[in-house]
């Protein structure tokens, strides 16, 4: 029962406030060795995970981010054309034959490695962030199955590299593509609620320790009633620990005291043009007031 | 799980979870024997914790995606503690467990099966066409449509040889217009705008690493894959034929595209509408449209879409056209939802809206409200002409 619990505190212990699912999800993923895919809005916290789980085992964090067209030489390997050059012309006059050349130049030597294949030769299992996979294209989504089922790369002028290592995988995905079932299937899988009340306070907390503890309840309250509203895109903790630096900086100490200045702070908050508009002053000097 | 279960034999726990897994399989949960073996290997692996607990360790285990996530809780709890072991009393107990019901063959399967035999041989327009018809096949064509407009409804009202040429010509421009999306990925290519390093090193070796001959690669043009959806309900039934054409001419010259029909449900029509002999195909398509009756039910519609064909057809290369009035019967809301379900499986979409060529016409039906955020390119149809001049639009998607 001691090893299950484990992982909750010692993620609040790096910085992280994990709720029950997903510190029981992170748990899961250590103890069976299968990849993590965790959905929800932007600004969850979703990446924060895959750091901190990488702080808790205190081992190394390899990140991927996925864009589309992502294809084998930028996500494995890569030979390095200007070394393996360089390299021919050095050995010109060593009256070496081709093949010895060949073996020379693809070698390890002159291998670029690249996240993915970074991932499964380290010593220490790593962990292996692979973000917004839902960007990638479903060409890219096939691959990744491969590997992640066999844990072995194939390059065709050095051999199959087995893993040293499994990697603890994330995967994280903002939901603008479906991904396939296979993927799914494949993956221990969580969603990534925005935080309540309580957490979403402990989290600005636990960031950010000199933030006076009255102005720290009523931004969470603030940002927990102004996701209530009918917005194009909600504030996610990123934007709430943002906004929090924000008024710090503008050295206010009670969101009720300048209504005018906080207003103005509200881009830190709304990212898009209509969300912006639909929060004048007044909503903001209601919400502010009902968060105090 | 009281104590007394708890504690029980491992051979109990098993079949338990036969039973559970069974449980969510029956309720939609994709689930196989691995998943099953995976559960009993985990939860026999150490004392079982709390109840809480493994509702949670289950739940990361078995979820594959959001709604499976949010039905879980419902689902565990009714098995695992209202001890409803059947599901029939589950359904009758919490109606959750149904959103995704196990749903009859659809209606048009029988339609197509029962039309096929009809098209094929007994109808009378097949007779017109093999008849003395020395002009040719457009004439046979021809008369062969008048005579099914005759007789069935007014979907495929008669129809102009011009236009139909006309309709079927711009529908392949358009596609042509759509036609390629550049892929990112490099392939060699003869005249690329990249050198192929790793080929131009590999052949260079025999010569001494002087890289005598350079290999090049560039990206290369992948034909995006169009699915058009017209709308054939009675309020749209004034440019259904038309539009038919113009479904026809597209699906027929653009081999990655797939085409359906709906008013009530959505029908698959791709392989009817490839039918090399219009009239059949089009007698088929009409015999497929009408076996529904009623008004239009776009998010039902596109709901079907989303659950049945999406994952199989539909990819980051995709471009879905709507070809639909916007009157809808069903739900806004609905409609909302499965367009931006929809979203998530194509590339864009693209709607096209007859009556926005008409004087004074203002697209505010709550349907069309509804669908606007979610529409990438919004454009009138309702002449050949409006049809043309989406070409450029059409081409910078």
């Amino acid at each position: 029962m001691s090893v299950i619990n484990d992982i909750g505190p010692k993620l609040a212990a790096v910085g992280y406030i994990a709720d029950d699912p997903l510190s029981v999800a992170l748990q899961l993923t250590v103890d069976l060795a299968r990849p993590l895919l965790l959905e929800g809005e932007a600004g969850v916290g979703k990446t924060e995970t895959a750091k901190a789980l990488a702080k808790v085992l205190d081992t190394r964090l390899i990140r991927l981010q996925c864009y589309e067209g992502l294809d084998a030489t930028s996500t494995i390997y890569e030979w390095n054309y200007q070394k393996q050059l360089l390299a021919i012309r050095a050995r010109e006059h060593d009256r070496l034959s081709s093949s010895a050349i060949e073996k020379q130049i693809f070698s390890e030597d002159f291998l670029l490695r690249r996240p993915l294949l970074e991932a499964i030769s380290q010593e220490k299992s790593p962990v292996l962030l692979i973000d917004e996979i839902d960007r990638a294209d479903e060409e890219f989504e096939a691959y990744l199955l491969e590997l992640l089922s066999d844990f072995q790369v194939t390059i065709p002028e050095l051999g199959t590299i087995e893993a040293t290592s499994r990697p603890y995988v994330i995967l994280t995905s903002n939901g603008t593509r479906e991904l396939s079932d296979a993927l799914r299937r494949r993956c221990l899988y969580s969603y990534v609620e925005f935080p309540d009340h309580q957490r979403e306070h402990d989290i600005v907390r636990a960031r950010l320790p000199d933030l006076e503890a009255n102005l720290a309840s009523e931004i969470v309250g603030f940002v927990q009633n102004l996701r209530k509203e009918d917005l194009e895109k909600k504030p996610g903790i990123a934007e709430t620990l943002d906004w929090a630096a924000a008024l710090v900086g503008m050295e206010v100490h009670s969101l009720l005291d300048d209504p005018d200045k906080v207003t103005s702070s509200m881009i830190c908050l709304l990212k898009t043009e209509s969300d912006l508009k639909s929060a004048p002053r007044e909503l903001v000097s209601r919400l502010a007031g009902k968060a105090a | 799980m009281t104590p007394s279960q708890t504690s029980a034999p491992p051979a109990l726990l098993s079949e338990r979870i036969i039973d559970f897994t069974n449980h969510m399989r029956a309720n939609g949960f994709t689930m196989g024997p691995q998943e099953c073996i995976t559960i009993a290997h985990h939860l026999s692996s150490k004392p079982l914790p709390t109840m809480q607990r493994v509702r949670l360790e289950l739940k990361t285990l078995l979820a594959g995606d959001r709604q499976e996530w949010l039905r879980f809780d419902d689902l565990f709890e009714a098995y695992w503690i209202k001890s409803g072991r059947t599901r029939a009393s589950l359904q009758q107990k919490s109606p959750p467990h149904i959103t995704r019901p196990e749903r009859p063959a659809p209606l048009w399967q029988q339609h197509l099966s029962d039309n096929r035999p009809e098209g094929d041989g007994k109808t009378p327009q097949i007779e017109v066409e093999t008849g003395d018809q020395p002009a040719g096949e457009a004439s046979g064509r021809l008369i062969a449509a008048k005579h099914s407009v005759n007789r069935k409804t007014d979907l495929k009202n008669i129809v102009d040889p011009e236009e139909i040429r006309a309709a079927e010509a711009l529908a392949l421009q358009l596609a042509r217009a759509m036609r390629y999306r550049l892929s990112r990925r490099y392939k060699t290519a003869k005249k690329g705008n990249r050198l192929d390093l790793r080929k131009t090193i590999r052949s260079a070796l025999p010569r001494g690493g002087e890289p005598i001959e350079l290999f090049r690669r560039s990206t290369r043009p992948r034909p995006v894959h169009i699915i058009v959806f017209l709308d054939v309900s009675g309020s749209m039934k004034h440019y259904s034929r038309f539009f038919l054409q113009f479904v026809k001419g597209l699906v027929c010259a653009w081999l990655h595209s797939d085409a359906f029909v709906f008013h009530t449900r959505l029908v698959h029509v791709t392989d009817a509408v490839r039918d090399r002999n219009s009239a059949r195909a089009m007698t088929r398509l009409a015999l497929m449209a009408e076996g529904f009756g009623g008004g239009t039910k776009l998010g039902e519609c596109l709901g079907q879409f989303n659950r049945h064909y999406a994952r199989k057809m539909a990819n980051s290369r995709t471009v879905a056209i709507v070809l639909s009035d916007g009157y809808d019967t069903g739900a806004p809301e609905k409609l909302e939802a499965e367009l931006a379900r929809m979203k998530k499986h194509v590339r864009k979409l693209i709607w096209l809206n007859p009556l926005l060529g008409w004087k004074n016409y203002a697209p505010i039906t709550a349907a069309m409200l509804a669908a606007r955020p979610h529409i990438d390119y919004f454009a009138a149809a309702n002449t050949l002409e409006s049809l043309a001049a989406l070409e450029p639009q059409l081409a910078q998607l």
